[in-house]
């Protein structure tokens, strides 16, 4: 017996609150006091990398069409790039600040995936409405790594990088089938599945 | 002289606790964050209500989440982090 997907999407949800609480808290020490313990360093890439590989399952098993699976996939593809780029960094293996633009990259890609994927109007049903501010969330949060690529040190941009996650995972938190508000708001989305 | 290196080693205490309290509130404010949703939403807790609930549903505990997650980071980085930070700055401080 499967779980429903708004559950996957609430252990996503914590994912991404543990990914924005692990950036936030590096913002706020800074690089050098972060970098005092080497495992510290590799635990938000890495948690990065093993979302990416939870999204496999997700591909697999919740394929309710070609474009879900084709997103998921997508999806799986461009967080794994991403932790693998950061964590390449973070060992010394890469050099280039320019890696880090592949965590710009994942956000666009999952901005097109969670677009592209949600077919009806922003008012045709929660699940829509939370489908359609996502996908502007990231297309807007895509501008945090991407100034991050060029500037690393920034606060404020490691900060609006860290509370993109945590916004994330509000959203996330919010998909809920049953809600007596914002449930289906279409008539032709037909009677709430439960 | 003396004063205005007394104003800067309070300005520069000030910034360095504001920085390890602002590390130590990110853990207690996400498990209050959790804590306010379970009261807002108390539905959301299935184990409170857990007649006829399937394993999915009782294992699935948005607000509990929080919570945890809260804790988790209280207890296992944030006391670390703020030891780093302090011997990062006395190192600075040189």
């Amino acid at each position: 017996m499967l779980p429903k997907a708004e559950f996957v999407h609430w252990w996503f949800a914590t994912g991404f609150l543990i990914l924005g609480l692990l950036l936030l808290a590096e913002a706020l020490v800074g690089e050098a006091a972060w970098r005092r313990r080497p495992w510290r360093v590799y635990l938000w890439p890495s948690f990065l990398f093993a979302m990416g590989v939870l999204m496999w399952p997700v591909m697999v098993f919740y394929t309710n069409s070609t474009i879900h699976m084709l997103a998921h996939g997508s999806w799986a593809q461009a967080m794994m790039l991403a932790g693998a780029a950061e964590l390449g960094l973070a060992r010394g293996k890469l050099h280039s600040p320019y890696w880090r633009l592949t965590t710009a990259g994942a956000f666009l890609v999952s901005a097109a995936a969670i677009l592209l994927h949600e077919q009806n109007g922003w008012f045709y049903a929660r699940a829509a409405f939370l489908h359609h501010i996502l996908g502007w969330t990231f297309i807007v949060g895509a501008a945090f790594p991407l100034i991050r690529a060029f500037r690393p040190g920034s606060v404020a941009v490691r900060t609006g990088l860290a509370l993109v996650f945590v916004v994330t995972a509000v959203f996330l938190y919010s998909d809920r089938d049953s809600a007596s508000i914002f449930g289906h708001i279409s008539p032709l989305a037909g009677a709430q599945h439960r | 002289m003396e004063s205005h290196f007394g104003t800067e080693a309070v300005a520069h205490l000030r910034q360095r606790s504001l920085r390890a309290t602002a590390v130590n509130l990110i853990g207690p404010l996400t498990m209050l964050a959790g804590v306010v949703w379970a009261f807002v939403q108390p539905y959301r807790l299935t184990f409170l209500h857990p007649h006829g609930q399937g394993f999915w549903w009782l294992f699935a505990e948005p607000p509990l989440y929080v919570i945890l997650v809260g804790l988790v980071f209280a207890v296992s980085l944030a006391p670390a982090l703020i030891h780093d930070l302090e011997e990062e700055e006395d190192a600075a401080e040189g």
